[in-house]
């Protein structure tokens, strides 16, 4: 079976469904199957890995989702810094972080290994929640609450870098999770800022 | 009309309706035009970005990406399809167009379109970026004026199949289409379901504007990227195209089974539709089912036609070469091919780094877990520059060299720079495009004026590789963007004041004219005979093509490589459910 001879500008005559060299075939056939390995992994992550991100979703009213983000700060607050409050949640529990422009609220300080369902929302427009210097990104959509169940694996001072364009001060939006270990404290060299 | 007002082009001898000619003229020039402005934009970016240099005050530093934006994805790409289209339904066919008064008409609100939304985002009124992510909102001008263009690249659309119509009932070819006209119907096809989501997103967002309607910020980003990356397949169908168009024109590629490059063609349509999942796919709208089965192209068989058209367009190549008797062993086909023509230098890089590059990062970071290392950090960027900049931007450059001896029948301007433009281009472009997707695993976030953070409440103190990264986009951009301008000079400059092509002998070299059009690649006489040679079951599976076979398979090493990487790299972040 013979290839054709003609190029792409030129017209196929009479029937052009003919079958490929056995090279071509060899090709399309291990394209397909790594295809099918491509596909495979996100089922199987979502079974087998730590991390995915489907969450609990719903809609939210973002004046009644910042209004419940308020309460849980009135909630569990231990102080402040630079005007934020500092809210430490216990373990297990629902924890709420709303973004604005161009604010983070509330500063999060978490325990090491334990897991919370964080909720995501946005009070105005869209803005981009982006772990520093872990690189976990997620969007923050104004009227959806995405609840996620994050468990920290280390300790650490962590920052939240907002990447998602939001305005004139999109590049000052940044805001603070501290996650202690289990005595309680930072790991020495990554304390205070 | 008549015959006698057709002019036969004294290269390929296809005869050419002067009528579509002008219109592809006017087009191609608003095309490059747009490019300026993006290039220009795209500057001022990169010196901003650095941060050492850090140029540009914020406001104009989200001004001007939105305007780079725009300028590039939309005007400078979609006018250079329009070309495209109008082209292949017209020329390559021995046929007439149609209505030109309708093509005028388009290309009137398409360019009234585009003068309005430049305007407003100079203007300052349009500070959303191409985006325009609702409720962010910009002048309702500006929404209009896209809504103007769109209805304008919906027409020469239709005007393509109306044209398609016609040269067939006036039987002006015979046989099947050619496989490049083919891709153009593939590119025009998924063009009309592009544009009918811009619509259903558009026009509710320009009432909102209005204060007449609500829009919901979700539903916004689920239609939006339906035409914001649906728009990409669009660029992708018409790339591969002119890959098979370049592939013929410089080095006589042959096609290796019709059945086969046709039938990826069709997976295109098929599933490009599905494209928005993977801007969703961290996003809170959509469940996991809906992202994984959506940003797979159900099960990767868009991936599959872009991997079948990367095998069977160098495959083309070789075998054509081959057949020509050009070049022994694995590569000599590729040692002694054309690089001095940039035509044929265009279409490698294009082919290699949108593969390579583009190709593998894509469907890495498209895939559902993974995404959450990558969103909306300079990775994003990162990858679509190999996409739509070093692969469809750069094979539409060299699709350039060999229209403006065959459309406008000029020589090519600058000869000595065209010779090294496409070197300049891709080569800035790879530095720019890796560095970034360096920079990106840092997760320095894309679209973002200051990562010193000096303004902000906390500190943020990036590893000290990212600065040098930077400047490493920023030399990357910068010798890209002379590719650009050099390309842009040379246009304007053969298209306005070049110098007639005068009479062809073949064989005979002239400056300014790629060697494809001065000895167009003949098959021997005995061309049947050495198909039958290189096709023996003797030559083994790695078949008539070898050396592509060689090729692939190295690509499909670095794809893999690649992939499990980032899945490791994931496993290492906190555990997120
Ligand atoms: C000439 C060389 C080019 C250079 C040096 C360049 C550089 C850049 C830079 C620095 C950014 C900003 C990245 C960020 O901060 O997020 C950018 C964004 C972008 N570029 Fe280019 N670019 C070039 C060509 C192109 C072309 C030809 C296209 C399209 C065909 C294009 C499409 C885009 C798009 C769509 C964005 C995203 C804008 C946004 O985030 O709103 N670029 N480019
Ligand atoms: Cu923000
Ligand atoms: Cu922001």
């Amino acid at each position: 079976m013979l290839t054709e001879t003609h190029t792409g500008l030129q017209s196929p005559k009479g029937n052009w469904w003919k079958p490929a060299h056995k090279s071509e075939r060899v090709w399309v056939g291990i394209a397909f199957g790594w295809c099918m390995v491509l596909f495979a992994m996100m089922p199987l992550w979502q079974v087998k890995g730590g991390q995915n991100p489907s969450g609990i979703r719903r809609k939210v009213d973002p004046a009644a989702f910042y209004a419940r983000t308020q309460e849980f700060i009135a909630q569990y607050r231990i102080g402040d810094d630079r005007g934020m409050p500092i809210v430490a949640p216990p373990p297990g529990s629902d924890i709420y972080l709303t973004a604005m422009s161009f604010q983070w609220t509330p500063i999060l300080q978490l325990e090491q290994g334990k897991e919370y369902i964080l909720h995501l929302s946005s009070l105005d427009v869209n803005h981009g929640f982006s772990l520093y210097p872990i690189n976990v990104n997620f969007q923050v959509v104004p009227g959806y609450d995405y609840g996620l169940r994050v468990t920290p694996t280390a300790a650490g001072d962590f920052r939240i870098i907002c990447n998602e364009f939001c305005g004139i001060g999109h590049h000052t939006m940044v805001g603070r999770v501290i996650v202690v270990d289990s005595t309680g404290n930072l790991p020495a060299q990554s304390g205070g800022i | 009309m008549s015959a006698a007002d057709f002019r036969t082009c004294p290269v390929t001898s296809l005869k050419i309706d002067p009528r579509g000619e002008l219109l592809v003229k006017a087009n191609a020039v608003v095309a490059v035009v747009s490019l300026l402005i993006g290039a220009i934009a795209a500057v001022l970016l990169v010196l901003t970005r650095w941060q050492a240099v850090h140029l540009l005050p914020a406001e104009w530093f989200y001004r001007i990406l939105g305007v780079h934006g725009m300028s590039m994805l939309i005007f400078f790409i979609i006018f250079f399809e329009m070309a495209v289209l109008i082209f292949a339904s017209t020329a390559l066919l021995n046929a007439r167009m149609v209505t030109p008064k309708l093509g005028w008409t388009a290309f009137a609100l398409m360019l009234g379109g585009a003068v309005m939304v430049e305007v407003i985002m100079w203007a300052g009124k349009a500070d959303v970026l191409f985006t325009s992510y609702v409720p962010l909102k910009a002048d309702p001008l500006y929404y209009l004026g896209i809504i103007l263009f769109a209805v304008g690249a919906l027409l020469v659309c239709g005007l393509f199949f109306a044209n398609l119509v016609v040269a067939k009932r006036e039987q002006t070819y015979s046989g099947s289409l050619p496989l490049v006209v083919y891709g153009a119907v593939t590119a025009a096809i998924i063009a009309v379901i592009t544009l009918l989501h811009g619509a259903a997103i558009y026009i509710p967002t320009f009432l909102w504007s209005l204060g007449l309607m609500e829009v919901d910020p979700q539903i916004y980003r689920l239609i939006w990227w339906g035409l914001g990356h649906s728009s990409q397949q669009i660029n992708v169908a018409a790339m591969v195209a002119i890959w098979y168009m370049l592939g013929a024109l410089t080095i006589g590629a042959v096609v290796l089974n019709e059945k086969i490059s046709r039938s990826a063609f069709v997976l295109y349509i098929l599933f490009i539709s599905m494209a928005s999942a993977h801007h969703l796919l961290v996003d809170p709208g959509m469940g996991s089912a809906w992202k994984i089965v959506n940003t797979s192209y159900f099960m990767y068989m868009a991936v599959l036609a872009s991997m079948i058209h990367g095998f069977t367009v160098p495959a083309g190549m070789e075998l054509g070469q081959r057949l020509r008797g050009i070049g022994t062993g694995l590569f000599g086909w590729l040692k002694q091919a054309p690089w001095g023509d940039p035509g044929f230098s265009s279409l490698v890089f294009s082919v290699v780094v949108f593969g390579f590059v583009g190709g593998i990062t894509g469907v890495t970071i498209g895939t559902e877990q993974i995404n959450i290392i990558v969103h909306n950090t300079l990775r994003v960027p990162g990858h679509f520059h190999a996409t739509v900049v070093s692969g469809t931007a750069m094979a539409f450059m060299g699709a350039t060299y060999y229209l403006i001896p065959l459309v406008f029948q000029r020589k090519v301007a600058f000869w000595g720079l065209a010779k090294i433009q496409p070197y300049l281009f891709a080569g800035g472009m790879f530095i720019f495009v890796m560095s970034m997707t360096f920079a990106g695993t840092f997760g320095v976030p894309r679209r973002h004026w200051d990562i010193s953070f000096s303004q902000a409440p906390f500190d943020v103190a990036f590893n000290p590789a990212v600065d040098v990264l930077l400047a490493f986009v920023a030399l990357g951009g910068l010798i890209a963007a002379t590719g650009a301008f050099i390309f842009v000079a040379i246009a304007v400059k053969s298209v306005f004041f070049g110098e007639p092509i005068g009479t062809l002998v073949p064989g005979v070299a002239v400056r300014g004219l790629p060697q494809g059009i001065t000895s167009p690649p003949r098959h021997a006489p005995d061309v049947d005979r050495r198909n039958e040679e290189l096709h023996a079951p003797g030559q083994g599976w790695l078949g008539p093509a070898p050396g592509t076979m060689v090729l692939v398979f190295i690509f499909l090493a670095a794809f893999i490589v690649y992939f499990f990487v980032n899945w490791k790299v994931l496993s290492f972040v906190w555990k997120i459910g």
